[in-house]
């Protein structure tokens, strides 16, 4: 099998280069294929091989994937993750936008005594499914025209505990999405569709949104409009 | 900069311990070769052990049990401190945020968290978040303690530790990833929480490739010592080929093991080394053994096991509902690695503790108890740091020798003076020769002959040069490095191996295949003139 890599070499020189890797059974294999018997040089990153330590993302065909849990098909061209500055091949750096889980707020601030039955459990369980792979930070288009915006997977944890009842002091972390957070998502839902987990950053955003409203904060994409005036259209 | 504490690595243990010191206003520096959130905690699925409550259970069951399982080699003091300690573990996790599964109708946070039972409790003791018992843990502590400001240093690969001929330690040398410099950090304390060296296993092996022992061979070099490094817990079924573990409740559910003629030949729920024997012992013999567990049906099995059923399918093409699983044992766990004492200080050196996998404190002897390990590296690693933190420091008087070597030694791997080897070839053949003749089933003839092979490898990469010369990102000199460890630390299995002329818990003698009271004792070992020798 055929495989069509971008190349990187940390300096300027970005290109893309063929590989045939033969059979294999997941992206990963390839990848450890081409290190270890065509250019010892070629760089990536993983750990864990069944899809739970999230270090392997990779773009394939331009959608997000978990190198250890694709398929590889012919001519597949991988690139790596978007919106990170790429450092040597498949390598980001990712610490960058790993910080942005605490500007969201994402985690327990004050704890207060709860005693959480099953339904309390349903309602965070999904979101801390989370591996940090950042599949929905690379597919999301509102990084690409503003690097400040907090992005899905820190909102959708800053939801996990603004959701959670130990958390005493969910406004606070309302509080923290609100500059370059809820009210810049366009929920066009591609975090939705890229995460391995099955997690919904859009419908998490959703309801960080409800939390904003509830806690009177506004949608500022509205406040510079008026919808008083008097329509003499009729 | 000096730092009060340096913790090397970021997992469940080095996060824990860097929580603890900050809450103690101590100012600590957490370094990890990854990232935080890729250690191996994450893999970690079936739960975190603890008595919450005294009705069916109590603290002293737990206590016997894990004394049990240990073969008579762990340390009844530490075992009952770690038990003991074990709810209000929990409760501080329950404290920070960990979404764990619940109950109805309890009374207290305590008494809402679910509980299993896992292999060799005599209750269900097992506090869980789904199957992601691990990964929910380590992501709520990584979200501790990024708020609380801890200071994580990413992308450094731990080299060998700052220190003086009387094993005073004061810090570590790193390799920067990044930048490929060469990084002192030094610290009045050091916690090592660098995890397990399973993957000395390579390709028979759950872990990750990177558990590769880079802080054992450091404690070596640094005149520390190792213990029971022959103590490798083996996981009875990983796929065949690509060790891809399929968690025990394929078999808890009612799955079999069958051999080639579809009979079945062991009871598949005694303790996994019986169950990773049993196994071998087919295998050994060019056989081949399976995982059945069609006969429970499309619908319970996309039910129980949804993940088992993924893996499967994608490793191994094969879909379980309707197809035999070829499966095959594969190293898990070490219970054996750095020595310490009870205060959790480094056998040999002052100024450095060790906490999680890559210690033996001396809680799970020849076996580990499901659910203690994500036990021991909250309780111990808190442990760690506070004891760290109070004791009386010595002062280190090193000439800076550390540095003059690396940098040296460094500079040698990325010159071309020398063959450049094919250090994956190596790897390979390292992981197979171990898993064949220092795995499950062991004697001194296969031990020895693992021995010479391993040697001469060790030989070999010492001379050898790097097939990347780039400086930074260098992924394959990490590799090249990983491998040196990893030897180390096979040789010094080995020696264990050959030194325990018994057999005891996960450590399988043929030649030697039953218990002896005068081994109802640790291995120890330490580096003399560049050889591992043990006593």
């Amino acid at each position: 099998m055929k495989l069509e890599i971008m190349r990187f070499d940390g300096k300027r020189v970005e290109r893309y280069e063929e590989f045939e890797v033969g059979r294999v059974a997941t992206l990963l294999e390839a990848f450890y294929r081409i290190k270890e018997f065509e250019d010892p040089t070629f760089t990536f990153e993983a750990e864990c091989r069944s899809g739970i330590c999230g270090a392997c993302a990779v773009r394939v065909n331009g959608k997000e994937r978990l190198a250890c849990s694709h398929t590889p098909m012919e001519n597949d061209r991988i690139e790596p993750l978007e919106y990170h500055e790429v450092q040597r091949d498949m390598l980001v750096r990712r610490e960058d936008s790993f910080e942005k889980l605490t500007k969201a707020g994402a985690y327990l601030h004050r704890y207060e005594r709860s005693v959480p039955d099953t339904k309390e459990e349903r309602k965070t369980e999904i979101q801390s499914d989370c591996i940090l792979c950042e599949s929905c930070y690379s597919a999301c288009p509102v990084l690409a025209i503003d690097g400040s915006f907090l992005g899905p997977f820190a909102l959708s944890r800053a939801y996990r505990y603004a959701a959670d009842s130990r958390e005493g002091a969910k406004e606070e972390i309302v509080a923290s999405v609100q500059n370059s957070g809820v009210w810049d998502c366009t929920l066009c839902g591609e975090c939705t569709a890229v995460c391995p987990q099955g997690i919904d950053p859009k419908g998490d955003i959703l309801a960080l949104r409800t939390l904003s409203l509830q806690s009177g904060y506004s949608d500022p994409n509205f406040a510079t409009l008026s919808f008083s005036t008097p329509d003499f259209s009729f | 900069m000096n730092y009060d504490l340096l913790i090397i690595g970021a997992g469940g243990a080095g996060l824990s311990a860097a929580i603890e010191a900050m809450q103690r206003g101590a100012k600590v520096l957490m370094v990890c070769k990854t990232l935080p959130t890729r250690s191996q905690t994450v893999m970690a699925q079936g739960g975190i052990n603890a008595v919450l409550h005294e009705s069916g259970d109590s603290v002293e069951s737990h206590i016997e049990d894990t004394l049990k399982a240990s073969g008579g080699l762990a340390d009844e003091e530490s075992v009952r401190v770690l038990c003991k300690e074990a709810p209000s573990n929990i409760e501080w996790l329950e404290r920070l945020g960990v979404p764990f599964s619940r109950i109805d109708g309890a009374k207290t946070p305590l008494e809402s968290i679910a509980q299993r039972r896992l292999g060799g409790a005599s209750a269900p003791r097992a506090c869980y978040a789904q199957d992601y018992t691990g990964l929910k843990i380590v992501h709520t502590l990584y979200d501790k303690a990024s708020s609380m400001g801890v200071e994580i240093r990413t992308r450094l690969f731990a080299l060998s530790l700052i220190h003086d001929e009387e094993g005073v330690c004061a810090g570590a040398l790193f390799l920067d990833i990044e930048s490929g410099e060469l990084k002192e950090i030094r610290a009045s304390a050091t916690i090592v929480a660098s995890g397990g060296f399973s993957s000395i296993y390579h390709g028979y092996t759950t872990n990750a490739y990177g558990s590769s022992a880079d802080m054992h061979s450091a404690i070596l070099e640094a005149g520390g010592y190792l213990s029971n490094m022959e103590m490798i817990q083996f996981h009875p079924t990983a796929l065949e080929g690509s060790a891809i573990l399929i968690s025990e409740s394929a078999r808890g559910e009612g799955g079999y093991l069958i051999d080639e003629r579809g009979e079945r030949f062991t009871n598949e729920l005694a303790p996994r080394d019986e169950v990773s024997r049993a196994i071998f012992s087919k295998i050994e013999r060019g056989g081949r053994v399976f995982l059945d567990i069609r006969h429970l049906g499309r619908e319970k099995l996309e039910h129980l096991m949804p993940q088992e059923l993924h893996l499967c399918r994608l490793h191994a093409g094969i879909d379980p509902v309707e197809e035999l699983v070829p499966v095959s044992p594969a190293a898990h766990y070490s219970m054996g690695g750095i020595e310490c004492d009870r205060q959790l200080r480094v056998s040999g050196l002052y100024n450095c503790y060790a906490a999680g996998e890559c210690a033996n404190a001396h809680l799970h002897g020849a076996n580990r108890l499901g659910g203690n390990s994500l036990l021991e590296i909250v309780v111990f690693a808190r442990m760690a740091a506070v004891n760290a933190l109070e004791s009386d420091k010595r002062v280190c008087r090193d000439t800076g020798e550390t540095l003059h070597k690396a940098k040296a030694e460094l500079e040698r791997i990325l010159g071309s003076e020398g063959e450049e080897c094919d250090i994956y070839a190596m790897r390979r053949e390292a992981g197979r020769i171990l898993f064949e003749d220092a795995g499950i089933h062991r004697d001194a003839k296969g031990l020895e002959k693992a021995m010479e092979k391993i040697s001469a490898m060790r030989e070999r990469l010492s001379q050898a040069v790097s097939s990347d010369k780039s400086a930074r990102f260098n992924t394959y000199l990490i590799d090249f490095m990983q491998l040196r460890s990893s030897l180390m630390a096979a040789e010094a299995m080995l020696v264990s191996a050959l030194a325990r002329e018994e057999s005891r818990g996960a450590h399988y003698r043929s030649d030697f295949p039953y218990e002896r009271q005068e081994w109802c004792r640790d291995t120890l070992c330490r580096l003399c003139e560049g050889e591992v020798v043990v006593s």
